[in-house]
């Protein structure tokens, strides 16, 4: 399956590289790099290139292309799919998955890599199972390390591979036993010149934070399931069970893990919390043109709007802006021509506005679209679509575990049409 | 690379290798510490090394140093060897000889892991040599008692394939004997190896076909991608096409219920022509259903493309909702699933219809994602949604993004030939454009409109007036090139504006692109054929012109007009048909979806998403006109008879504590329901006939423990003679209490019954006491239909819904008869009213038989028949 992987960094280098059958000569990159000299852009690099006698699969996460080498077919998903859990697993191992980081860590990433794949084909992915193989390093353990010489590797062999709950260590201790859960909602809407929603769903997810001693089996239960339209899970949800009773019953791997991601239909209404006004106004014969937009709150449940974030890709004749903002900062970029505005809470009494002139390349005529603003927000404490847990219940162990639910919406790709 | 500078910027372990220059020196330094006796200079000098190896950098040379350290206590050493090993063992494969034994210690080490990550590393090193040692230690490998080293062996299978592949027949021996494995660890491995070795050893499958799709839900989803792939292409040469009759007859249709007798005769006369799924198809479409649900982007995508090949049409359409859901994913994921969801909408638009909204494009996604979007938005179109769409369009149209909103245009065009209602509609917006100021949009608007134009050209002169104003601006090649083909092609429609046309262009010949100077060359033989009188002369000036070009292209084409078009004495016969070849009517061209023609490929491959075969690419066979015998998928007799005397005689099944997968088992149980209860019907009657005592129950659950709160029941059907009247089936219930509590006052309560059923309550159960377990039996009348009896099942303080279904053979019961009657025949009456069946087989040559059920019950009649083929087939 996967030959060989290539890590390659924004300017062009190759920084690391590991394979897994016969070595295939880096040069196999360079097809690569031609295909990158086309899309002009990181983002338009295709995932999947043929060349002679491989297939290059890619994916682009944190400004580094993984470059796995392929040789006979495979489907294109598995790859991209596995390329993925790698990222994932090494912003899991050191918080931040960056060139610096892999390079400092190279041993460990080596090692890593050496047991999730053996032959080409995934052998360890669960993120509990390699760390009880290879620790991930802290700065309390290289500090250790470098003092007594001991090692990261760990010296018990894991027992979770073999285990039935494969995804969860085994001999897991706690003093004090928690279990934290995020309902995390994203509104996904595209909203058109006069305000109308053209397209708006919701993508929600509910992240799990669950360190509690020794085999419990949990059961989680919403108040109103049926708006759960179409859901996936992590493999330790028993698909039977919510089948019949709309519960989810699992044992939990040890720490951080996405139980569930769920969709809400855009046949439910969704609601928008907030509004975007806007006049963008080019003149065709002057140089200058207007810029105004003000922010506010639309269906909110009585909560704050925070970390409002507004971005827009301006056209390519706008040569500088000078605009105020009522409140927050704002940057604009001649040479990406972007805008950003950093709003962060919307007061409903003083909505937030910025206002100014755009200076607008002189001789050109005026450009026909008018830009589209990007929007993102967070709202503690409400999930949008009203989904509620119900209730957390522990079975298998006896102690009483400390539980927590947060709910929180954000923008996802949250789009105005101006 | 010359970033070997830059990577080692930061201070850091390898900071000694920043300049080449005493790299020599460095490397002896290593030998040193490999060679010292500290482990902690061991460590440091393989981080080193491995350091190196991950920079692509050389390391052989310190191959004898690194490789003494293979037996080493201490474990991240050992470990950084093997990566070593791995890596260099190929190019020093004498030295690397020395570390075998070490490994094939390792591999009878009593703890699994070691005897799995030493067959692990032997297997990696490819060295020809030691061959012989890897086949005999993943034979032995493969019989061992620990599943993961069993599933070691299956990886270690494809790695000596690919380094001896003359090893195939022993290996495929192998191979068939790790697929019988039932672990679940196992499956994924061996079915990737048999992909890898052998993949046309279809016959290997047939008997652990069941086997893998009940083991499906609970292998690991890299296994379950792999699993699933070869299944969908196992079942295209077993399965005959589900596709034939649009109308599919289900294995239970609630319909059948509440049909008039004489419909449901005729229905069961027809049953013999329709179509009938085989019950292993279904069995494989039910097991990966579940799978749709999955996190992997790719185990929803191999479920989505075996529910596209395998499942009838009306089935499809379940995986729209899971795929679309994808598209929240990455980047990467998107592409290939959009590329996927393309190929599909041509075919069965139906399928991402309700989900157009899911493919509006926003301004922030790649170029190449909004381009796939927007070829789904086309394929989708139709009558209903064009108006919402092209409004879309326009919004897509203006994008910055050129090159997309190139082609947004098009896609209109397409949306324009398509749907005849809009295409004038289309055409108008297209001319609009025409006055854009971009000019890609222009030239592509030019292209698009004559194409269209040649759809249709009867009233369109105004736009080709248009258009010929327009060649004085525009300057893209193509479509100055379209405009002059449009003006020649109907320059009878436009007689005075094409010869200026042509005077205009004659004038600017020698600087236009050579795909413009063809166009003007045609024109103008165009218009000497139609209009000579005011042209003539315009055209040879050009065809001198173009005499004289530079391109062989150009000079090629005026000869060969000049000779067809202008009379010569050496002219042959074909001049005189020069107006017939050159003002000749030709087909509109068919505006088609690129992805028209990648259906062939199996979606979700490789191949499907470079439209071209990639290497390894296995073939989906087409359906068989007729299945190949399916009982070759029936497991042994004997080993299931050993089965059977397992099941004898137990009436009570404890789950066991440590199955966390006790769903899936669950449902095994209901997937051979159907054989099975028609197999219990069978062995039912030989009980009662012959007085033979083979004797199976069969354990369903009613309450799991945990929905129980800790109350489990479970259920199976007695066949003992209704001891609560004549019409009742006995039902023998068994409850346990798995809590630490005891549960008190169990009873029955609010029955919610089907009209005519009845059911005989038991005696409520006092006190239970914790881990106990207490049988009772109950009676219920089921009425002759296979409608599920619901009540609640109550404790003193709570109470559980739960329901009894019956398989159609509980509902029988025997009738006695002579032996000579029941060599060929099954006789029954049904328990409520007592309606007498008979079921007869015929024996006929060439070892066909003909199954006739009589009976007055249609709907008992129809099901047990649908059982009851099968079962008899296989015997």
């Amino acid at each position: 399956m996967i030959h060989s992987l290539f890590l390659i960094n924004a300017s062009g280098d190759i920084f690391l590289e590991k394979h897994w059958k016969s070595v295939v000569s880096r040069s196999v990159c360079d097809y690569f790099f031609e295909a990158q000299e086309r899309a002009s852009e990181a983002e338009n690099v295709p995932p999947v290139i043929p060349t002679p006698h491989h297939y290059l699969l890619s994916v682009y996460r944190h400004k580094i292309f993984f470059v796995a080498v392929i040789q006979s077919e495979v489907p294109p998903l598995f790859v991209i799919e596995f390329l993925h859990r790698v990222v994932d697993t090494f912003q899991d191992y050191f918080g931040v998955c960056s060139e610096v980081m892999i390079k400092d860590n190279v041993v460990v990433v080596y090692e890593v890599l050496e047991e999730m794949l053996d032959n080409g084909f995934p052998l360890a992915t669960e993120s509990n199972i390699l760390k009880e193989l290879i620790k991930p390093p802290t700065i309390l353990r290289t500090v250790v390390n470098t003092i007594t010489g001991s090692t990261n590797v760990g010296d018990q062999l894991p027992t979770g591979q073999l285990s039935v709950v494969p995804w969860r260590r085994t001999g897991v201790k706690y003093t004090n036993n928690e279990a934290y859960f995020d309902v995390i909602e994203e509104i996904d809407a595209i909203i058109d010149k006069s305000g109308s929603t053209i397209t708006a769903e919701i993508q929600g997810v509910i992240d799990a934070c669950v360190k509690l001693t020794g085999m419990p089996d949990l059961t989680l239960s919403f108040m109103n399931p049926r708006l759960l339209d179409d859901v996936s899970f992590h493999p330790c949800v028993r698909f039977k069970r919510w089948e019949s009773e709309r519960i989810l019953s699992f044992i939990p791997p040890d720490g951080n893990f996405r139980l569930l991601s769920y969709h809400v239909s855009a046949q439910n209404l969704v609601a928008i919390p907030v509004y975007v006004k806007h006049n963008i106004s080019f003149r065709d014969s002057s140089s200058l043109g207007r810029f105004e937009i003000t922010v506010g709150p639309k269906q909110t449940m009585g909560k704050t709007v925070e970390g409002v974030m507004v971005t827009s890709q301006m056209p390519k004749g706008v040569l500088n802006m000078t605009l105020t903002p009522s409140q927050g900062t704002h940057i604009f970029d001649p040479v990406t021509k972007l805008l950003s505005w950093d709003v962060g809470k919307i007061n409903p009494q003083k909505l937030p506005s910025l206002k100014g002139s755009m200076t607008l390349q002189a001789g050109t005529s005026k450009p026909d679209e008018n830009p589209t603003i990007n929007l993102q927000f967070k709202i503690q404490q409400l999930a949008i679509s009203g989904l509620k847990v119900n209730r957390l219940d522990m079975y298998g162990e006896k102690y009483k575990p400390f539980k927590g639910i947060k709910y929180m919406t954000k923008a996802g790709k949250f789009q105005v049409r101006t | 690379m010359s970033s070997e500078a830059s990577i080692y910027n930061r201070p850091s372990v390898l900071d000694c290798f920043r300049s080449s220059g005493n790299s020599w020196f460095q490397k002896r330094n290593l030998k040193q510490m490999l060679e010292s006796s500290k482990d902690s200079a061991k460590l440091d000098a393989m981080k080193r090394i491995v350091g190196m190896i991950a920079k692509g950098k050389n390391a052989s040379e310190l191959f004898p140093a690194v490789v003494k350290n293979v037996a080493s206590k201490n474990i991240e050493i050992k470990k950084l060897v093997y990566v070593y090993l791995m890596r260099y063992a190929e190019e020093q494969q004498d030295l690397a000889l020395l570390s075998i034994s070490t490994f094939q210690r390792a591999l009878k080490d009593p703890n699994q892991l070691i005897r799995a990550s030493a067959l692990r590393v032997l297997s990696s090193i490819r060295v020809p040599i030691i061959v012989p040692i890897m086949m005999l230690a993943i034979k032995e490998a493969s019989s061992d008692l620990s599943p993961y080293v069993r599933k070691n062996a299956a990886h270690a299978i494809q790695k000596l394939y690919s380094l001896d592949p003359e090893q195939k027949e022993m290996l495929i021996e192998v191979i068939e004997k790790l697929l019988k494995d039932r672990s679940t660890l196992v499956a994924g491995s061996v079915v990737m190896a048999f992909e890898e070795v052998c993949p046309d050893r279809i016959d290997l499958i047939h008997k652990n076909y069941r086997k893998l799709c009940n083991l499906l839900v609970d292998v690991e989803e890299w296994g379950q991608v792999v699993i699933i792939h070869m299944l969908t292409r196992y079942a295209r040469t077993q399965f005959v096409s589900p596709w034939k009759d649009d109308e599919v007859v289900e294995e239970y249709s609630e319909n059948n219920f509440y049909e008039s007798d004489e419909e449901q005769k005729e229905k069961d006369r027809k049953v013999k022509n329709i179509y009938t799924m085989d019950p292993d198809h279904r069995l494989l479409l039910r097991n990966t259903k579940p799978l749709l649900q999955s996190r992997n982007a790719a185990v929803v995508m191999a479920v989505a493309q075996l529910y596209w090949h395998l499942a009838p049409k009306s089935e499809a359409s379940i995986v729209s909702k899971s795929l679309v859901r994808l598209l929240h994913s990455n980047r990467e994921v998107q592409y290939i699933v959009l590329q996927n969801i393309a190929t599909m909408s041509i075919q069965r638009k139906g399928m991402f219809e309700p989900y157009l909204k899911s493919f509006y494009v926003r301004s922030t996604d790649p170029t190449m994602i909004k381009t796939l979007k927007l070829e789904i938005l086309t394929n989708l179109a139709n009558e209903a949604n064009i108006s919402t769409l092209l409004r879309e369009f326009q919004t897509y149209v203006k994008s910055q993004d050129k090159q997309f909103a190139a082609a947004t245009i098009q896609a209109i065009g397409r949306c324009a030939t398509n749907i005849t209602e809009v295409t004038d509609t289309c055409l108008n917006g297209l001319v609009c454009l025409l006055s854009n100021r971009d000019e890609i949009v222009v030239a592509e608007s030019v292209v698009v409109i004559k194409k269209l134009l040649q759809t249709q050209p009867a009233h369109h002169g105004e736009i080709i007036k248009h258009m010929a104003k327009l060649l004085d601006n525009i300057t893209v090649p193509v479509a100055r090139a379209s405009i002059l083909w449009l003006i020649g092609e109907y320059c009878e429609r436009v007689p005075k504006i094409a010869p200026d046309v042509l005077r205009k262009t004659a004038k600017s010949f020698t600087t236009e692109d050579d795909l413009v100077k063809l166009q003007i060359l045609n024109l103008g033989a165009k218009l000497y054929l139609t209009n000579s009188k005011q042209t003539k002369l315009l055209t040879q000036y050009v065809l001198n012109l173009g005499k004289y070009d530079q391109s062989y292209d150009i000079r090629d084409r005026t000869r060969f007009i000049r000779q067809l078009i202008v009379p010569n004495e050496k002219s042959g016969a074909l001049s005189k048909y020069a107006k017939k070849i050159f003002l000749a009517q030709k087909p509109a061209p068919l505006l088609e979806s690129p992805f028209k023609d990648r259906d062939h490929f199996q979606l979700g491959t490789l191949s499907h998403t470079l439209n071209s075969r990639a290497t390894g690419y296995l073939e989906l066979s087409n359906w068989p006109e007729v299945a190949p015998d399916p009982s070759v998928r029936n497991v042994d007799v004997a080993e299931s008879t050993k089965e059977w005397t397992g099941i004898l005689g137990m009436t009570k099944k404890e789950k066991p504590t440590e199955k966390f997968y006790s769903e899936s088992e669950e449902e095994e149980d209901e997937s051979t329901n159907t054989s099975s209860s028609s197999r219990c019907l069978e062995s039912n009657l030989h009980l009662h006939c012959l007085e033979n005592c083979i004797f199976r129950t069969k354990t369903h659950e009613l309450l799991h423990r945990m929905s129980g709160k800790g109350l489990a029941a479970h259920y199976h059907f007695s066949r003992q003679p209704g001891i609560f009247g004549d019409h009742m089936v006995s039902v023998q219930v068994t409850v346990t209490n798995t809590t630490d509590q005891k549960i008190e006052n169990i009873h029955i309560k609010e029955k919610k019954l089907p009209p005519g059923m009845r059911v005989h309550e038991f005696n409520p159960i006092e006190c239970l006491e914790p881990a106990e377990s207490i049988t009772v039996s109950m009676g219920i009348d089921f009425c002759d239909s296979t409608q599920m009896a619901s009540f609640q099942l109550c404790t003193k303080d709570d109470h559980f819904n739960v329901n009894i279904q019956p398989p159609v053979g509980e509902l029988l019961l025997p009738v006695t008869m002579s032996e000579k009657d029941f060599k060929k025949e099954f006789a029954a009456k049904t328990v409520h009213s007592g309606s007498l069946m008979l079921v007869t087989v015929e024996l006929k040559e060439s070892s066909t038989a003909q199954l006739v059920i009589n009976t007055e019950k249609t709907v008992i009649g129809s099901v047990l028949l649908r059982e009851l083929k099968p079962v008899l087939s296989q015997g």
